[in-house]
């Protein structure tokens, strides 16, 4: 088998596994309160952190500062305008497309 | 705490399924586009054609995938691409947790609806008082894993027709979701101190850890959250 076709299946498996975990896990049991809690501010602090690496990481770790900082900055000011998740992100997207288009 | 769902589109009643869906439709052109660049990229890298498809409809996720490809086409070895992509997948363990209860029936069901959790399917779904709406996950996660395979495939057989996804701007489509639904979920104090604490730990290891590790790490911000129980 080559290394190619052990990659996929390592890595699928290993994903699989990863994601089903949780939710196996933790079934048709109610997490103590202290536990809720901490689950419930999962998703700021994740959400934070992958608007911090997304914008700023670069492919090998480290940071890469490019076109994507000028995207997430129009994008904050749509969404300070209160529009629709869709133009948010269409914003983003044509500011960094624009920036590199000029840069 | 209060339930403030009405931050989120309205409709009386539940979501369904295909209100996931079309939450999920914007994010779903640049997976699709992303997708492509990822067959063309993986099949530049010695994967062949089959493969690439294979991998992107059950690893499912994104940043891992193009890890691989990379590492593989760049020489770098199996055992360093594997290792690179469980690393950058370590995060949906905890992120499998918070879903945990979101799902419901017999274990292999839970086990396939936990296989459409990606970052995006995960941030739409998610509710202002921390819980996630199962119907819009799936319907999300399903149309991402739709976009996202379909896309491979178009890449690694018909490739070169193809934009650069950058070229675009669509990588910058993606922290601009994943910050709009941060915003709504930041009202409340408590929930402001774990995003500021995620967004200062993966800045601080970002400079010395692999990519990956400073999201899982991140996660631990959510224990300012444990001694709040709501």
């Amino acid at each position: 088998m080559t290394a190619v076709w052990i990659s996929v299946i390592v890595v699928g498996l290993a994903t699989i596994a990863i994601k089903a975990a949780g939710p196996l896990l933790l079934a048709r049991r109610t997490p103590p309160p202290r536990a809720q809690g901490a689950l419930e501010h999962l998703a700021p602090a994740v959400l934070a952190a992958l608007v911090v690496t997304q914008t700023l990481g670069g492919s090998n770790g480290g940071f890469t500062l490019d076109a994507r900082i000028a995207g997430l900055a129009a994008a904050t000011g749509a969404i300070l305008l209160r529009l629709p998740l869709l133009v948010v992100i269409t914003v983003a997207a044509v500011t960094a497309a624009l920036v590199r288009l000029v840069g | 705490m209060k339930r403030l769902t009405d931050a989120h589109p309205p409709g009386p009643g539940r979501r369904t399924y295909l209100d996931g869906v079309r939450a999920a439709a914007p994010i779903g052109v640049a997976a699709l586009v992303f997708g492509v660049s990822f067959g063309v990229l993986a099949r530049a890298a010695g994967m062949g054609r089959v493969a690439p498809v294979v991998m992107s409809a059950t690893t499912f996720a994104g940043s891992a995938q193009f890890a691989v490809a990379s590492i593989l086409g760049a020489g770098g070895g199996l055992v360093t691409a594997i290792v690179a992509a469980v690393l950058l997948n370590l995060r949906y363990g905890p992120i499998g947790l918070s879903a945990a209860t979101t799902f419901s029936g017999p274990w292999w069901r839970r086990a396939l609806s936990a296989q459409l959790i990606v970052d995006e399917s995960w941030a739409i779904a998610q509710q202002d008082d921390g819980r996630l709406d199962r119907h819009l996950l799936v319907g999300a996660g399903l149309l991402l894993l739709v976009c996202w395979t379909l896309g491979t495939a178009i890449g690694a057989f018909a490739g070169d027709l193809v934009a650069d996804p950058e070229a675009l701007g669509l990588d910058a489509a993606f922290p601009a979701l994943f910050l709009a639904l941060l915003w709504s979920q930041v009202r409340e104090r408590s929930r402001l101190l774990a995003a500021l604490g995620g967004a200062a730990i993966a800045l601080a290891l970002m400079p010395f850890t692999g990519p990956g590790v400073p999201i899982v790490a991140a996660s631990l911000a959510c224990l300012v959250g444990a001694r709040k129980p709501s």
